[in-house]
């Protein structure tokens, strides 16, 4: 067994098949970013190749940043991405803590209504969603999209989390209660740290769909003040002429931040993953 | 320091009764071991004690106060876990001082209660520690260090050696008794494994499917079993059960349903005695010798020889009970006296 784990054609397999996928999950990313840097003309005649000093170009991030207001609607993005995480990761703990910890009538019922939203795409409640919008005037404010993704986040947050959370032993939660900690004590300074491997992997999941998402701010916040960066480079797609250019340069630059958040929650990401395995 | 009443506790789970009404009174300063198979609601017990589940019904006063409405923190309690439950993050030294700043104790006072009890349990050059830079044993004794800087009327223990080793066992057990001694404080302690039990304890209740079977010193239990629950858990290797019939005239006397003898109490001889059998197995400890015989009249007998004896399978011998120490059970399994 032990032979056949550290065997070198299996684990060249293994490698084959993870560099593979690696690089179908990176083509569309490498191609983005080397047609960003290139002229329209090579855009279409070449679109594989490196750009080269006869048809490199920055026309697109020229384009990009002078027209319109994209570090307005970078903020847009990261405010709305950060905030959502934020609270998807408070309300989701505390909902998965009371879940896993707390008996109470009704509670397996109430576990399976949070986690109903796994199944159930929030997009099917899109109007009733800008109704309500419409009527509390959230509509065209970045309050309205973060409560939205804040709802879409938080079924994935509860579920992963509170089987995290019944991992945490029972006997250090009743330790900090002798010790005389409060319910919330023990729920920040005692399980929080103990679950933060599992924080970052819902981080990860919930922040990705948020930062891409072009549904929700086109419907609830497509004002100028409010645009965030996928619905800013909408403008280059117009109905007869895309600006290709434009685009492509728009979108390399929307994969900087989301690449550096995932950067700051990838090192627990990692241990979220291996915990069980290394301990 | 601090006496226990507890006056019929109930603890139900669902329809699952797992406590059915025990009443116990611990003395100040007593060392009482609950002792009983898995599942038989020892735990649930002390938890119901230390205020981490409510009793269905019945009250629990500790030093005469009703603290059944009390939140655990301020009961005057002190707990040591199974699995220590150390906080991961906080140094040895906060781990012990926790309870104390959140019971808003002067930092002096906390420094000085911390450093007699590390002094006490030798964890001095460990204080500045992380629980995950400590082995198994160490991690122990800072998990009765944070017990004993509360200075708490009543010390529970919940399985505290079942994650040791053999030898680290043996010493930590020394080292409660000892602590024990000093502090001549009121400990409740829980365990399956009666060696712990009848070595530590001044009082042992023995419980079984959520009731309280007996209660009384160890060499009480040993001697005077009140049932055959008591006479088969208290005791190793278990005693003999024969069924009295099988013995004729000399076993049916007084309603005698079940007669109980110790393996200790058995003499084996080669040439006569009260039973005729032959020998299966032998187990050769060094100090012990443990025989197990199929005789005709009792079936499968154990017999524990002390010292060395030159026994072998399908030797016939033959045992003869010592009289003096032969229990016998009624039909409810209730020892005649």
């Amino acid at each position: 067994m032990s032979k056949a784990r550290f065997s070198p054609t299996r684990s060249a397999f293994v490698h084959l098949a993870l560099i593979a996928y690696t690089l179908v999950a990176l083509f569309p990313v490498f191609l983005t970013i080397v047609n960003s840097f290139k002229n329209r003309n090579a855009i279409f005649r070449e679109p594989m190749s490196l750009p080269t000093p006869s048809n490199f170009s920055l026309i697109g991030y020229e384009t990009v940043l002078s027209q319109g207001n994209f570090l307005g609607y970078f903020q847009n993005s990261f405010i709305v991405t950060v905030a959502s995480i934020a609270l998807v990761l408070l309300f989701g703990a505390m909902a998965a803590f009371a879940l896993s910890e707390y008996r109470f009538r009704g509670n397996t019922l109430m576990g399976l209504y949070l986690a109903l939203g796994i199944m159930i795409p929030i997009r099917l409640g899109t109007v009733a969603i800008l109704q309500g919008m419409v009527a509390s005037g959230l509509v065209n404010t970045l309050t309205g999209l973060i409560l939205v993704y804040t709802a879409q986040g938080l079924p994935l947050a509860v579920f992963i989390l509170s089987e995290f959370m019944r991992t945490v032993s029972d006997d250090l939660k009743n330790a900090g209660r002798i010790d005389g900690l409060s319910e919330y004590a023990i729920f920040f300074r005692l399980v929080l740290p103990l679950v933060r491997p599992a924080m970052a992997t819902v981080a990860v999941f919930t922040m990705i769909p948020i930062w891409n998402d072009l549904w929700f701010p086109l419907i609830l916040a497509p004002g100028e003040s409010t645009k965030t960066v996928t619905l800013g480079a909408q403008m280059f797609i117009g109905q007869f002429v895309i600006n290709w250019n434009a685009v492509l340069s728009a979108l390399s630059l929307a994969i900087l931040p989301v690449l550096v958040l995932y950067v700051i929650f990838s090192r627990q990401l990692i241990r979220g993953i291996t915990s069980g395995a290394v301990k | 320091m601090g006496s226990l009443q507890l006056n019929s506790i109930r603890k139900a789970f669902g329809s699952h009764e797992v406590l059915k009404g025990i009443d116990l009174e611990v003395e100040d300063g007593e060392f009482v071991i609950f002792v009983g198979p898995s599942g038989c609601g020892k735990s649930t017990l002390l938890r119901v004690i230390a205020g981490l589940e409510d009793a269905s019904s019945g009250s629990v006063r500790i030093d005469g106060r009703e603290v059944s409405v009390t939140p655990p923190a301020k009961r005057g309690i002190a707990m040591v876990f199974q699995s220590y439950a150390l906080y991961p993050h906080l140094s040895v030294k906060d781990n012990m001082g926790l309870g104390l700043k959140q019971a808003g104790t002067e930092k002096a006072e906390i420094d000085a209660r911390v450093a007699k009890a590390s002094s006490m349990l030798s964890l001095d050059p460990y204080l500045a520690r992380r629980p995950a830079e400590l082995s198994g044993g160490q991690r122990q004794r800072v998990a009765i260090g944070r017990a004993i800087v509360r200075e708490p009327k009543l010390f529970l223990f919940d399985e505290p050696l079942s994650n040791l080793d053999a030898a680290l066992r043996v010493q930590t057990r020394l080292e409660i008794a000892g602590l024990h001694r000093r502090l001549k404080a009121t400990m409740i302690y829980v365990t399956h494994d009666q060696v712990e039990a009848m070595t530590l304890a001044d009082k042992i209740v023995v419980l079984n499917a959520g009731a309280i079977e007996q209660v009384g010193s160890p060499m009480d239990l040993y001697n005077r079993p009140a049932n055959l629950f008591v006479a088969g858990f208290i005791g190793s290797p278990q005693m003999n059960f024969i069924p009295a019939e099988r013995l004729g005239q000399s076993g049916a006397q007084g309603g005698t349903k079940t007669i109980g003898i110790r393996p200790e109490h058995i003499s084996l001889s080669r040439e006569s005695g009260e039973w005729k059998g032959k020998v299966i197995h032998v187990e050769h400890l060094g100090a012990d010798t443990i025989v197990y015989l199929e005789t005709e009249t009792t079936g499968l007998l154990t017999v524990r020889l002390f010292g060395e004896h030159a026994h072998a399978p399908d030797d016939v011998v033959f045992a003869t009970p010592d009289n003096a120490s032969i229990h016998r059970f009624d039909a409810d399994g209730k020892a005649i006296v």
